[in-house]
């Protein structure tokens, strides 16, 4: 396994022409191209807003402008609902690659979540934008040098998890539906349309389980709340915890890899 | 003796099957248990290759043959080290590069260019190598014009050539081709041989899986037989061909065999009605009476039988029975009579068809002026014709005995079958025996030399 993992490194270049081409190809054809990897996440920072503001007006205080704390926690969301959903499909997309090409198959998960990753990162300076333009940049040294290990961490979690779920989709295709379902689920059981505070008390601990939980609120402060990044122990511990996911999430993919050309 | 290149050794590969069912029971146990690879228990094997080995020398060209479904690309794939041997191991030295699938990693929406970088990249290059190799990639796709066209709008030979020219450009130490061949026109075609030649001169290695045995006859130093996953034969690739072409035809002469009982049975079981009895009406070719048009009659068996062909055989050089024969081959139409009554009138007519039902020869001992003088008790008609001068294909066949006026004693209309095999892919129905020569300003390269489609 760990020298599988290894000699992911010598694939650097693949991978990286392949999330390269994942970008160009997916805007081709379109008469913006590229440009969608902005106006993709304002339009859905738009019909959020419209929803929160007007139809269902979210008063707190301590939200506002409520559409920039959306947006802090909505980036990141798609990011990681995005690289789930497509990572259950790739390996059975990507089927003639690995029966037909002596092809490292964890390359395919990872080039699902590095291109999403690059979208999320597109979506940022917007986010700066609008961080400027209500004045509510609020940025701490520390709160900065944290961004990019929130960043990481989620990256780590992200792979984990598509490793497992694009190895486990090619024999439990079920994987596919349960999982678009679970998204939806999985983002109303997270704190980013609301805060942390809001949710009922009693049921904490479980909140706290959910490992994006701990990404949106770090997101939160150090973007949108004013005050120190308190919730760095709790992404300290998450990060532990997507190492592990990541290990054992490669640790599944090595161990199902030969049956991948058999299955898909 | 230097180590080979590839050395497969007791190599078996089984596939499993999974019922539906059995998915939706495991994927609780192997999530909770987490015995994911042990829990899945197959509900159906099958060996795609089984206890195969062999050895592969360096600067060798290699040939596996077989027919569909005897393992032939599951043991590339082996040795390319896509599926990984259920048993046994696979050694391979150097780089590979697996013209399996050509341009299985294109993506269909960026350009011909991107697509061989990316391409590349993934049959192990490195972005400088392709750079300095593009323009001979490109040269040889002969895509010049539309290499910045998304791949999308290629045609299906363009996207082959393309495909083909980046993996071959790999320079690869092992190069492991599958029926690949079979895609481009000729020109194409003459220009991946060219370049296996090239590849040969140059010391490497090819593995070659194909169906076209004139190219592992011309081709390969050594070649292997799989039938149903396991080895029938290796060695020498003109003894292995030629061992693998007669098995070929003994199978085929076993299918014909049971195709021509099949269909004497199903005419059988229509004729049994009483023969004292009127004719029956209805079922057609069959009975007592001759159907109304002959030329348009089907399979089928009518007549008096007062005269009966009890047995048809067809018998070739070697004189035994057979349904396969050569063209220009000499063969025997052997038909067993009986009569149940000693007769003076008499006519024995055999009639040769194709398999689209065009009559190619027919003649009768009445239109050779036979005399028929006496008939009494069992006998037998034989036919010789000396050259069977037809072009390749399936032929059948009608034999018959029946009055000086027509009247059928016993017709057997198509119930029998033979193939004509050749080397020479002509075309029509007949093949004059034929000469060509030609005056000293014209000439051609001596035999030997020509295409897998020349004599032999």
């Amino acid at each position: 396994m760990f020298h599988n993992l290894a000699q992911l490194m010598r694939y650097r270049a693949l991978i990286q022409s392949l999330v390269a081409r994942e970008l160009k190809a997916r805007y081709r054809g379109s008469v913006l191209g590229f440009f969608w990897s902005f106006i993709n996440p304002l339009l859905l920072l738009l019909i959020y807003s419209f929803v929160f503001a007007v139809i269902l007006p979210n008063r707190s205080p301590d939200t506002q402008p409520y559409a920039l704390f959306l947006f802090c926690g909505i980036l990141p969301w798609t990011w990681f609902s995005s690289s789930l959903l497509e990572s259950s499909n790739v390996l059975i997309g990507g089927g003639n690659l690995i029966k037909k090409v002596l092809f490292p198959a964890e390359v395919l998960p990872i080039v699902t979540v590095l291109a999403n990753m690059v979208h999320f990162l597109l979506g940022l300076p917007i986010l700066a934008l609008f961080l400027l333009y209500y004045q509510h940049a609020s940025i701490s040294p520390i709160e900065a040098a944290s961004f990019p290990l929130v960043i990481l961490v989620q990256l780590l979690l992200t792979l984990g998890l598509t490793l497992i779920l694009s190895a486990l989709t090619v024999h439990f295709r079920d994987i596919k539906d349960i999982l678009s379902n679970l998204i939806t689920f999985w983002f109303f059981a997270t704190p980013i349309i609301y805060r942390i505070q809001d949710m009922p008390v009693a049921y904490k601990w479980l909140f706290d389980l959910n490992p994006f939980t701990h990404l949106a609120v770090s997101y939160q402060e150090i973007l949108f709340f004013q005050g120190p990044f308190g919730h760095w122990r709790w992404l300290l511990a998450l990060a532990v915890a997507s190492i592990a996911l990541f290990l054992f999430g490669y640790f599944v993919f090595d161990r199902l890899r030969d049956s991948f050309a058999e299955e898909v | 003796m230097t180590r080979p290149v590839i050395d497969v050794d007791h190599v078996t590969k089984i596939y499993r099957r999974y019922a539906r069912r059995r998915q939706f029971a495991t994927l609780k146990s192997a999530l909770l248990g987490g015995t994911l690879v042990r829990d899945l228990n197959p509900d159906e094997t099958f060996a795609a290759v089984r206890d195969v080995s062999f050895q592969v020398p360096a600067g060798c060209t290699f040939g596996i043959i077989g027919r569909n479904g005897s393992g032939k690309s599951t043991m590339l794939k082996l040795v390319a080290g896509i599926t990984k041997p259920t048993e046994g191991h696979v050694r391979v030295d150097g780089r590979v590069s697996a013209l399996i699938e050509l341009g299985a990693g294109f993506h269909p929406e960026i350009s011909g260019r991107e697509n061989v970088f990316i391409n590349g990249i993934m049959l192990g290059l490195t972005k400088r190598e392709i750079a300095t190799r593009f323009d001979e990639i490109v040269e040889f796709a002969d895509l010049r014009d539309s290499i910045d066209a998304p791949v999308k709008t290629y045609s299906s030979g363009m996207y082959m050539r393309l495909g083909f020219a980046v993996a071959i450009h790999v320079d690869p130490d092992l190069l492991l081709v599958d029926e690949v061949l079979a895609v481009g026109d000729e020109a194409f075609t003459h220009k991946c041989l060219d370049k296996f030649a090239e590849f040969r001169r140059r010391g490497k290695t090819i593995l070659l899986v194909t169906h076209s045995l004139g190219l592992v006859e011309r081709f390969c130093d050594e070649a292997l037989w799989l039938d149903t996953g396991q080895a029938r034969g290796a060695g020498d690739p003109r003894r292995v061909v030629a061992r693998y072409i007669s098995d070929v035809a003994k199978s085929e002469e076993r299918q014909l065999a049971a195709d021509e009982a099949k269909t004497r049975r199903a005419v059988a079981t229509t004729t049994e009605a009483p023969p004292a009895e009127a004719a029956p009406a209805d079922p057609p070719a069959a009975g007592h009476e001759a159907p109304a048009d002959m030329f348009l009659a089907t399979e089928g068996r009518w007549g008096s039988r007062e005269v009966e062909i009890t047995d048809v055989t067809l018998t070739g050089e070697d004189g035994r029975p057979g349904h396969i024969f050569q063209s220009g081959e000499r063969i025997d139409i052997r038909l067993k009579v009986k009569a149940t009554a000693p007769t003076r009138d008499f006519v024995f007519g055999i009639g040769i068809f194709t398999a689209e039902a065009v009559l190619v020869y027919g003649t009768n001992t009445g239109l050779e002026e036979y005399q028929p003088d006496d008939l009494a008790g069992e006998g037998e008609v034989r036919i010789a014709i000396d050259r069977l001068d037809l072009v390749e294909g399936t032929y059948k066949l009608d034999v018959a005995v029946h009055k000086l006026e027509g009247e059928a004693y016993d017709y057997h209309r198509l119930l029998y079958s033979f193939r004509v095999k050749s080397h020479t892919k002509d075309v029509g129905i007949y093949r004059p025996a034929h000469a060509w020569s030609f005056s000293p300003a014209i000439r051609f390269k001596p035999a030997g030399q020509r295409g897998p489609a020349g004599q032999r």
